[in-house]
């Protein structure tokens, strides 16, 4: 089941293209031959599901656009009258604002992945910081999405976080006042979040041909961290990875639907169904779930401006993961400390999260705190550490011998079908 | 496996951490709303026509008098998924109200019987009448209403609801409400012109209790109550604030439908696919 690894255009209009813009190339040594290593699990199909997710995001965005008004006066209304008058405007807007939370799912399971599996470590550095700066700009694009209904939520969620910049000294209340455009969050502010809102896709798309490319450059890191070292240790892209990335994407797809049809806004606040009131605040001002943890850390901190720096230092600090983790094994399977101290980061991470989600009081704000000092003592200490103390298991020689020792196990319990090795 | 083990491990812990925050941090507790049976509930549930049309009975003889519902057309109520009124009597409810229209030849806005493609007109011209005639509360447009309430439901069942699909807290809450009013309890001191209820965050509401049992008349021969009435009416506005709920449910069945199939198929060619990469010597 082969392909030929080189490109061989059969019509005549093909060979007269490929000599002139030779984009089926590049597309079949991307996307058809392109080498990946055989033992890849399913955490690796959240790459094919992330880039889905940004065309379902696009696309749905696109004609939500054509309905939309970003006005503070007729907002509201506009997404209502996409809700009831507009022909599945109904699924549409349900679709895309799940699906804010699906690609959130997605790039957590994502980068949950590559900080399992080491995916970050020389040669994919690159690659990884590539990475992060798309979750950035998701996180931006999200927000400002968010912002859009101009509900009660939107309106006091843009106030909020607007306002964290007026922590900075001396240049804090400038920013502030030119991000809103005027003295406090209206009309102005409104406008250009939808702008905005509508751009970074688009910045987004570009940069995840980018993380594509380097990823294409330095080829996938895989469960045992091992480099393929010959063509037994890999299949090629196409079918292999095309037919278990369209099986899981069915599988994800399924989550999304359960959702989007029959819980779809279980996910969001109710009180973002009440017009934006500058007049009255919310008893509690919470994110969309999908920021919590970061929510948690800014609030944990009792200084305003430390805690704008902590938040922004919790995203950015994972930038420097290649550099943090001075370990040279990869792969978490190999690292039993770093794998133990990860799983509890992970855990913390939902934890934070839900700390998120309460009101900032008493015990709650101890907790955050304890699981904030985790947080960043993962980062800035243990990682580092563990990395010159840790005694890693032997590694494979190679892919091939991993994935033939699973299946001499495998045979070993089913004698009939194992006779040829 | 050893994964399993340490991943249940630290959920675990972090639910050791969280869980005890609850209870000894928890504000004051809210009672929360009884959970009603509602027909519209779960992955198959759709309206009942004539439950919202006993709603609707109850919103233009009671709550309209007070309360707008500015987001819903004369025409929504012949939609499909509705409370199924023909066209016919959805024009002649419309024509029962008196809409403003205009400026006419004269430059005069007027007054005209209500058509289908009207919107339900508001009971006060302007926010500042509303609070003047209900002693400076604002009773809030019930267009979204349903869906612009909830209740805080706490660990674990926030999470839990996710897959009983309990999506029904608004009404629930709109029924607690008009069921909630009841004397204070000792000590409790009310501001001037506010209500006890039971349900309300607070507990001192602005709308003196708007439903007494019998008040609103039935012709189906269902009871006249008003536990009765606050369901009714609590589903009329659940319709009034996410109409497509039937078409929306329908077309999940068949993506879900569809959705299993294909992704059954692709399991099965990703096995055949896969079968060679795992036995190289078969071939």
């Amino acid at each position: 089941m082969s392909a030929h690894p080189v490109y061989q255009p059969r019509s005549s209009f093909m060979q007269w293209m490929e000599r002139r813009l030779p984009i089926a190339g590049l597309i079949h040594s991307s996307f058809v031959v392109y080498p990946t290593p055989r033992n890849l699990n399913y955490w690796w199909t959240f790459g094919g599901i992330l880039s889905f997710m940004l065309g379902v995001q696009i696309i749905t965005g696109i004609v939500l656009a054509m309905h939309y008004t970003a006005n503070v006066n007729l907002a509201f209304d506009s997404v209502e009258s996409i809700m009831r008058d507009v022909n599945y405007g109904w699924l549409l807007r349900y679709l895309h604002s799940n699906g804010a939370s699906f690609f959130f799912v997605a790039v957590y399971a994502h980068i949950a992945r590559g900080m399992y599996y080491g995916s970050y470590k020389d040669p994919r550095e690159v690659l990884w910081i590539l990475g992060v700066i798309l979750f950035l700009l998701m996180v931006v694009t999200g927000f400002m999405g968010y912002v859009l209904p101009w509900g009660q939520m939107s309106f006091w969620a843009a106030t909020v976080i607007t306002n964290l910049f007026s922590a900075l000294p001396w240049v804090g209340d400038p920013i502030v006042t030119w991000l809103w455009g005027g003295y406090a969050v209206g009309n102005p502010t409104l406008g250009r979040f939808y702008s905005l809102h509508y751009l970074l896709p688009f910045v987004i798309a570009g940069v995840v041909v980018l993380h594509v490319w380097a990823l294409h450059m330095v080829g996938q890191n895989n469960p045992t961290g091992v480099e393929p070292k010959t063509e037994k240790d890999t299949v090629a892209f196409t079918p292999y990875a095309t037919v278990k990335d369209a099986f899981f994407l069915g599988v994800f797809l399924l989550f999304f639907a359960w959702f989007v049809f029959f819980i779809p806004n279980y996910l969001g606040h109710s009180d973002n169904y009440i017009p934006a009131n500058p007049g009255q605040t919310p008893m509690h001002i919470v994110p969309e779930w999908y920021y919590l943890p970061f929510y948690a850390i800014l609030r944990a901190i009792p200084n305003k401006l430390l805690g704008v720096i902590a938040l922004a230092a919790s995203i950015i600090l994972l930038a420097f993961l290649p550099w943090l983790d001075t370990s040279r094994v990869r792969s978490a399977n190999y690292r039993p400390l770093y794998r133990q101290f990860l799983l509890v980061f992970f855990a913390v991470v939902i934890g934070l999260g839900y700390l998120g989600s309460q009101p900032p009081e008493g015990g709650y704000v101890i907790a955050a705190r304890f699981l904030t000092a985790y947080y960043f003592l993962f980062l800035l200490v243990i990682l580092p550490l563990l990395g010159l103390f840790e005694t890693t298991k032997p590694l494979p020689n190679s892919i091939s011998q991993s994935v033939l020792r699973h299946g001499a196990a495998a045979v070993a319990s089913a004698p009939p079908s194992g006779a040829k090795v | 496996m050893h994964a399993h083990r340490s991943i249940v491990l630290a959920l675990t812990l972090a639910a050791a951490v969280a869980a005890p925050l609850r209870g000894a941090f928890a504000q004051e507790q809210e009672v929360p709303p009884p959970r009603q049976h509602w027909s519209f509930a779960g992955p198959f549930g759709l309206y009942d026509p004539e439950q919202l049309q006993r709603g609707f009975k109850i919103y233009r003889e009671v709550c309209s008098n007070c309360h707008s519902l500015k987001l819903v057309a004369f025409r929504n109520l012949a939609d499909p998924g509705g409370p199924d009124f023909t066209e016919e009597q959805a024009a002649a409810i419309a024509a029962t109200f008196q809409v403003t229209a205009g400026p006419n030849d004269q430059g005069e806005m007027y007054q005209r019987p209500g058509a289908l493609a009207d919107y339900f007109p508001p009971p006060f011209a302007n926010e500042q009448a509303a609070r003047n005639a209900n002693g400076g509360a604002l009773p809030p447009d019930m267009s979204d209403l349903a869906k612009a309430r909830s209740y805080e439901r706490g660990f674990p069942w926030f999470i839990l609801d996710a897959f009983t699909q309990y999506q029904e807290e608004g009404p629930d809450y709109i029924h607690a409400i008009l069921n909630g009013y009841e004397e204070p309890p000792p000590g409790f001191t009310l501001p001037p012109g506010a209500q006890y209820n039971k349900y309300f965050p607070g507990h001192a509401i602005g709308m003196p209790k708007p439903l007494s049992d019998g008040q609103v008349e039935y012709t189906d021969g269902t009871p006249t109550t008003v536990d009765q009435y606050g369901r009714d009416v609590a589903a009329f506005l659940a319709w009034a604030s996410e109409p497509k709920l039937d078409e929306r449910k329908r077309l999940g069945f068949q993506v879900f439908v569809f959705l299993i199939v294909f992704a059954g198929l692709l399991y099965f060619t990703k096995k055949r696919v896969w079968h060679e990469a795992h036995h190289p010597e078969a071939t």
